[in-house]
């Protein structure tokens, strides 16, 4: 069963990210780098994906007129997603670790982010 | 360039969705099929999921032996992620164009919902600093 | 088994004869758009069978058949279907033995497909996935793979493409004398943007199968053989080659992004270097110089300093401002701020970004911040260098380039808190 595991933040999480070190950030980055190695050995790695800072972030609603009616949406405080990883699990458990995983992986002086985040499961596909 | 299209919804959405009629249900599910089939059509689908319900959503930190601690319990205001496109397109433009077109799923009673769908640009792993 | 002595792995055989197939096809059933989707059957058969049976006698003579029995088919089905619908019969068209068909094969049809492929009324994504279908010879699923799009998606790209060319009545055959100079142009542009798109993808741990640097490098060759008299064609292929030999240098071992003036220099492809010098003199000999070859030479340049302090920046800045009169554009001048830097020092090269800060082209681009935070370090201004770095890494689209932006704050503000009084001096970025 397929899984999403959403990483959020707000704009002041994404500031405080910018002012890690260059070793702090570099640590953080092998730590991932080697859960992505580990899941794709195993088979449960599907994919990643970062989405770009929401500064070109849109929220798009129809206009009568057909015409999209563009704004930015994103206040001081609100979360907003950053990126995720799809993992292909045998159990909702098994989810669960490799988020706690990501979620322990090393921030500044290598202290754990213990970042939280959100786990989903994949629907059925009623939209294809 | 490829952006991602979400819908987004608090609680409350998700528990009024439930409580549409068969039909509007069925409209609703028609338009996203058709929605999918147009993407495709066009040469830009790239994927699309629908997530499962909030009641099932779980906030996973790690715990101070790295063991994973779930916590079910969000706040009312939280927006849930209901489900997601990602397209391949030339141009932001493009982009909005298509959300705006799925912006218009009909909703209760048929009428086009106008809900708001939120387009981010998915990042690439290539570079692209100029050669 | 197959007699050809050198050992051609097939799908590099495939691939220079599908547009061969494909001119013969078309020209002899007259359906481009049906053509291409018989020629595709035919390679996809050829990929399954002849690593099973061996390669054929005469490959080129076994694809010309196995295609037109595919057109013949469809032809047939098409008719069928027709009659079912109507009641008029339709005159089924004969089908000529191979023999015949072979004697009508065109050289020029690599350069006529390439220019139907490119035409300017299709978007740039189709065109880049028609042309590197019908003139490259790659299969559906090897291009959707190097473009992150799933295998269907490009399957309808290319279909649209073919219904565009088709409803447009483009025949297959050159373009007027008129038409020409607006085809080539298109052309070239194709070709470079699937260059690009293949040397951006050379960063990042995931090495793609297909190599579409190679690849751009390769039809860009046979539009050469081609048209060997036409300085631009040339001159494409020469940036090409200039650009592609400093590939291996580009990435580090963690995929990570290595500047220009960072670069380990041995590990430049001399033979690349080499061969694109050589054929940018060529080019620039025949007189009217454009703007690939400007760019070539700009490449050049940085190709032959041995190391990066080395580099003839006067020259490049000269070549900046040719570019300018030529083709002026946001870009060219961005780039051309770091020449002024480098030769008439960081202040001037700020100077010169100034004139961007109005222009809604550029708009908050994340290169602007990129170059101006350069610029600031250069300047020893850290405080606003770090500023515009952190800048551009949120607005960049590029995952290695986030990092590689992120990185240069990171370092800055370290360098920034370890002397307080004052900046150090900058080591030279470039």
């Amino acid at each position: 069963m397929k899984y999403i595991l959403l990483m959020s933040s707000t704009k002041a999480g994404v500031s405080g990210y910018h002012t890690w070190s260059q070793s702090d950030r570099d640590a953080h980055m092998q730590t991932l780098g080697a859960i992505v190695k580990e899941l794709v050995e195993t088979g449960e790695f599907a994919a990643t994906q970062g989405l770009a800072e929401p500064k070109e972030a849109k929220v798009v609603r129809g206009e009568k007129n057909g015409l999209p009616v563009t704004d930015g949406i994103f206040p001081e405080s609100k979360e907003f997603l950053l990126g995720y990883w799809i993992v292909d699990v045998a159990t909702p458990e098994r989810a669960y670790a490799i988020a706690g995983r990501i979620s322990a992986a090393p921030g500044p002086r290598r202290v754990p982010t213990n970042m939280p985040i959100e786990v989903r499961q994949f629907a059925e596909h009623p939209a294809n | 360039m490829k952006y991602i299209l979400m819908m987004n919804g608090k609680k409350s959405d998700f528990d009024g969705y439930a409580q549409w009629s068969k039909e509007d249900l069925q409209a609703n599910v028609a338009f996203m099929r058709a929605f999918s089939r147009e993407l495709k059509d066009s040469g830009t689908f790239v994927t699309s999921e629908g997530l499962g319900w909030p009641i099932e959503a779980r906030l996973v930190r790690a715990g101070s032996q790295g063991e994973p601690i779930t916590d079910g319990v969000f706040p009312e205001s939280k927006e849930f992620l209901a489900g997601y496109w990602i397209v391949d397109v030339e141009s932001p433009e493009q982009a909005y164009a298509i959300a705006a077109r799925l912006s218009h799923a009909p909703g209760p009673g048929g009428e086009p919902g106008n809900m708001p769908v939120e387009v981010r640009r998915v990042l690439s792993s290539h570079s692209d600093l100029g050669l | 088994m197959s007699s050809q002595t050198p050992e051609i792995p097939i799908e590099h055989l495939l691939r220079e004869l599908a547009p061969q197939v494909l001119g013969i096809i078309a020209r002899r059933f007259r359906d481009f758009s049906s053509a291409e989707d018989a020629v595709q059957e035919a390679l996809l058969a050829a990929f399954r069978q002849w690593p099973r049976d061996g390669v054929p006698e005469n490959p080129q003579g076994w694809l010309i058949r196995v295609a037109s029995r595919r057109m013949t088919d469809m032809m047939r089905s098409e008719i069928a279907r027709r009659e079912r619908e109507t009641v008029i019969a339709v005159e089924e068209p004969a089908i000529e033995p191979v023999e015949e068909i072979e004697a009508e094969m065109d050289p020029e049809d690599t350069l006529i497909l390439l220019f139907m492929c490119c035409h300017p009324a299709l978007s740039a994504s189709s065109a880049i996935a028609l042309t590197l279908r019908a003139v490259g010879g790659l299969t559906t699923a090897e291009i959707a793979r190097a473009f992150l799009v799933p295998e269907a998606t490009m399957a309808q790209r290319i279909s649209r493409a073919k219904q565009s060319i088709r409803a447009s009545g483009v025949p297959f055959c050159a373009p007027t004398p008129q038409e020409r100079g607006e085809r080539l142009a298109a052309v070239l542009h194709v070709l470079y943007l699937i260059f690009s798109e293949g040397y951006a993808s050379s960063i990042g741990a995931q090495l793609q199968r297909l190599d579409l640097a190679r690849e751009a490098i390769r039809l860009t060759r046979s539009a050469r053989a081609l048209l060997p008299e036409d300085a631009e064609v040339t001159g494409l292929l020469a940036l090409m080659l200039l650009t592609d030999a400093r590939r291996t240098a580009r990435s580090g071992p963690e995929g990570e992004l290595i500047p220009l003036d960072k670069q380990d220099r041995s590990l430049w492809d001399r033979d690349e270097i080499a061969e694109g010098t050589a054929l940018l003199t060529l080019a620039l000999s025949k007189g009217a110089v454009g703007l690939y070859q400007l760019q070539a030479t700009i490449a050049a340049v940085h190709d032959e300093a041995a190391r990066a302090e080395e580099t003839d920046w006067p020259q490049i800045l000269a070549v900046y401002e040719l570019l300018q009169r030529a083709a002026p554009s946001p870009m060219v001048t961005l780039n051309q701020a770091v020449a002024v830097a480098m030769v008439h020092g960081p202040a001037r090269g700020l100077e010169r970004l100034r004139v961007l800060d109005g222009d809604e082209r550029l708009g908050g681009h994340y290169r602007l911040d990129a170059v101006r935070a350069h610029l600031y370090e250069m300047l020893g201004d850290f405080e606003k260098a770090v500023h515009h770095y952190r800048t551009a890494a949120a607005g960049t689209t590029s995952l290695p380039e986030q990092n590689y932006l992120m990185t240069q704050a990171a370092r800055l503000e370290e360098a920034r808190r370890e002397t307080k009084n004052g900046p150090a001096v900058p080591e030279s970025r470039l």
